[in-house]
């Protein structure tokens, strides 16, 4: 225990430098008295930040979104799902950033998560992928648990009442038995979806991947997302693959874009998220992301970010 | 003594080499002791290997089929059970039967020189033990770990990963089976019958160490003739009547020094005069070998011309990359399935017919279970024989051992009009790319000369819409033009 209580406070005064060091004492000061409870009513629905460091971002994100405590409890089994798809290095930003995924791990640990694992099934070598995306390292850096999906006994059957086309699919273990879980996507450029993020990140908690491919792969996401939602999307575009998607070629598909997404509503994180990246990658519409309208269309959230709170923030 | 230190170096020498074959977590990428095995060194021409070897039989005899080759010490293994259960176990002196020996090399020789190098695979000694530990004791080790990590996934452990068993092929399985029960049993039974009649390393290095430096001598004055040494000698190579030793076919196992009550056997430099003893079995299996050639030669016709037959699947396999083409690989591999066993996502498997009759058992690379990683070289790395020569990563990404065929006519976009991409998603190179549709769908578009053959999009492929075909001979792959870095700062939240 004396390790975690070690890892904590080095996490806690780590976060107070990089405030301080960044600048944002201003916004400290303002949010810190009035991030009580009292002020639940103007917690935002959706926080976009940009021009920032990605734990830096993130920090800035859960305070408009009222704090991590708001999605996650004390003693709650935690997963992380972030997208670890390819044998890539953080620098081509094929997989989620590993800082990211660290200052999360750190949150979490101190809003009291009882137990904290990370996984992906991959779609290159599962191990090389673990490695080279720097998340593994992290994981176990910060105390968390890396969690195995290479392997099919790791998944179980399960039905999807509300899917339309998709009414079953065997998911990874770690999401059926744990309590809560945040899905931390990448956002990049996808040859077949056009854009991959929140709901395309869900391909990497199934196990048979090629039947969302033959049964209309817009459709099958929308529906997996129906199963479990996480609490939270915490969509990575601090490096996003532009083009070549969505392991991009070198890097010059990937553009340094420093932003982040953040939402309880996975329908709003990837329409913001959308609308972003068809301002980088011009040559697509972002009305031909299907999936998008998909989702909205099984009630898992709204496309019409007027109607709800939305939080913009550029450090 | 010298036994104690054979025994010991010869269990460290195969548990390691084991190792290097089951070892599924990539703990040591490049086994060094695989390196050292005649047979691939011979196919390799690895002057350098060989010429180490060759000297080390000079001077010290066949220590190397006591010590090095992972079939003797097996068949030592064997050996040593059935004395446990049979301790009255005795051997007895038999003369060389030096037609069988080398009429099987000349066979060997003339096999490969027909392409057919599946039987030289078979007989090759650390081949033949490479396969059985590929095909049967990795299984075995990898089900132990499998328990392992069910056991610690429980208390919420994940130190360990479960691996999946599957069988890679038929043939190699059923070939890896009865290599070991044949091994098994004749070894058993008949101590190192195979090393001295069949295996063509033994008869190689059985021809030099006749004129090794040091050698088993009996001391013929102390001798009583009392046959301990022979009923020892596992090799039948003792004749204690006559006090002499067929020095072509000890395998220096050092059991006969322990057994001789008159300490009148030891190892040491030879004397002369015994020497000159030999030099008519020398020449007699010189004859024999040529006799034999002679014979051999004259069905070689015969067995051309069932390769020339060999039934071929329709589509051309692929070679992995690093072969450079199938005559490379035909010409060197043994099969020992290094290779097969490094690969880390079981792309390169065994063959069956693919390359004909010849290259049974060589790998090919089938994308049923994975595909092969851009970044990985390990195959070509780990090649003992030179059938895959050493390719950097950078290399690697140039070399097309086959290349994308799509066909529209199944593609679930064209039929099914839903979207897909899961071809090109797993493109490293985007030989095959999504172009716009109908309707805002995109559909796969291939740039053949961009491929390098990884088989990402046949893998995963709903449908097997696409696939890779082979080159018989290795292309280079064009490099994929890079795109011009997006400059844009012209971005704002969008929203």
């Amino acid at each position: 225990m004396d390790r975690r209580e070690f890892l904590k406070t080095l996490a806690a005064a780590g976060a107070l430098v990089t405030v301080k060091t960044s600048g944002m004492m201003d916004v400290m000061a303002s949010t810190v008295p009035s991030g009580s409870q009292a002020a639940a009513a103007d917690n935002a629905d959706l926080a976009a930040v940009m021009n920032g460091e990605p734990a830096q971002m993130l920090e800035a994100a859960m305070k408009e979104l009222g704090g991590i405590e708001r999605f996650i409890k004390k003693g709650d089994k935690i997963v992380i799902k972030p997208n670890i798809g390819w044998d890539r290095t953080p620098e081509l930003a094929g997989n989620t950033n590993p800082d990211l995924i660290s200052a999360l791990i750190k949150m979490c640990q101190d809003a009291g998560a009882a137990e904290i694992k990370v996984f992906d099934h991959t779609c290159d070598n599962w191990s090389r992928c673990y490695d080279h995306s720097g998340i593994e390292a992290a994981v176990k850096k910060a105390g968390a648990t890396m969690v195995y999906g290479h392997e099919q006994s790791s998944y179980e059957k399960v039905e999807i009442p509300n899917g339309k086309t998709l009414k079953n699919a065997q998911v990874h273990k770690a999401i059926i038995e744990c309590d809560k879980w945040i899905n931390v996507p990448v956002l990049k450029n996808h040859g077949g979806a056009l854009m991959t993020c929140a709901m395309k990140n869900h391909m990497g908690i199934v196990w048979d991947r090629r039947a969302f491919h033959s049964r209309g792969l817009h459709q099958c996401i929308a529906d997996i997302c129906t199963y479990k939602p996480a609490v939270l999307h915490i969509v990575d575009a601090y490096r996003t693959v532009a083009t070549n998607g969505p392991q991009g070629r070198s890097a010059n598909d990937v553009v340094l874009t420093k932003a982040l997404f953040a939402s309880a509503d996975i329908v709003a994180v990837d329409t913001a998220a959308g609308k972003f990246f068809t301002g980088i990658n011009k040559n697509i519409k972002f009305e031909d992301i299907e999936h998008i309208p998909d989702g909205q269309k099984l009630g898992l959230g709204t496309m019409d970010l007027e109607s709800i709170n939305v939080k913009r923030i550029k450090l | 003594m010298l036994r104690r230190i054979r025994t010991a170096v010869a269990i460290a020498v195969i548990a390691i080499l084991t190792y290097g074959f089951i070892d599924f977590a990539g703990v040591i990428d490049n086994p060094l002791l695989q390196k050292i095995q005649f047979g691939p060194a011979l196919l390799s021409l690895s002057i350098v290997t060989l010429v180490c070897l060759i000297a080390a039989t000079l001077l010290l005899g066949r220590l190397y089929c006591s010590v090095i080759c992972p079939l003797g010490i097996f068949q030592d293994l064997f050996n040593w059970l059935s004395k446990k259960f049979d301790k009255k176990k005795k051997y007895e002196f038999r003369p060389e039967r030096p037609w069988l020996r080398w009429g099987v090399l000349a066979v060997l020789v003339i096999a490969w020189l027909c392409g057919f190098t599946f039987l030289v695979g078979l007989l090759e000694p650390y081949s033949a033990y490479g396969r059985m530990a590929d095909e049967l004791f990795r299984p075995v080790y990898i089900f132990g770990n499998n328990i392992l990590a069910a056991i610690c996934e429980k208390f919420g452990n994940y130190s360990f990963f479960k691996v999946v068993i599957s069988l890679k092929s038929v043939t190699a399985f059923v070939v890896a089976i009865l290599t070991l029960l044949v091994i098994g049993h004749i070894s058993y039974h008949h101590g190192r019958t195979w090393c001295n009649t069949i295996c063509p390393v033994g008869t190689l290095l059985g021809f030099f160490s006749r004129f090794s430096l040091l050698r088993i001598r009996i001391d013929k004055d102390k001798c009583n003739h009392c046959l301990a040494c022979q009923r020892k000698c596992k090799a039948y190579c003792i004749d204690s009547k006559n006090q002499t030793i067929d020095y072509s076919r000890c395998v220096d196992c050092f059991d006969c020094i322990e057994s001789c009550k008159q300490k009148a056997i030891s190892f040491g430099p030879v004397k002369c005069g015994s020497k000159s003893a030999d030099t008519d079995t020398v020449d007699e299996s010189k004859r024999q070998f040529l006799k034999s050639s002679l014979v051999i030669a004259a069905l070689a016709p015969a067995a051309l011309q069932s390769k020339v037959t060999g039934v071929k699947d329709t589509r051309v396999p692929m070679s992995p990359p690093g072969s450079i083409s199938h005559k490379n690989l035909l010409n060197h591999c043994t099969s020992c399935h290094l290779c097969v066993s490094k690969c880390p996502s079981h792309v390169l498997k065994p063959a069956g017919m693919e390359y004909g009759l010849g290259g049974i058992m060589q790998p090919v690379m089938k994308f049923d279970e994975g595909y092969c990683n851009y970044d990985c070289n390990l195959c070509s790395q780990v090649c003992p024989a030179g059938a895959i020569k050493p390719l950097t990563v950078e290399e690697k990404h140039k070399t097309q051992p086959g290349r994308v065929v799509f066909d529209i006519n199944i593609c679930v976009v064209n039929v099914n009009r839903t979207s897909c991409g899961a071809c090109a998603e797993h493109c490293p190179v985007q030989a095959i790319h999504m172009v716009p549709f109908q309707g805002g769908l995109t559909i796969p578009e291939t740039t053949p000369e961009l491929c390098v053959g990884c088989g990402g999009c046949e893998f995963i492929c709903p449908v097997k819409a696409v696939h890779i075909e082979g080159n018989p001979v290795h292309l280079e792959a064009k490099a994929p033009e890079q795109d011009e870095a997006i400059q844009t700062q012209d971005f704002d939240f969008g929203f």
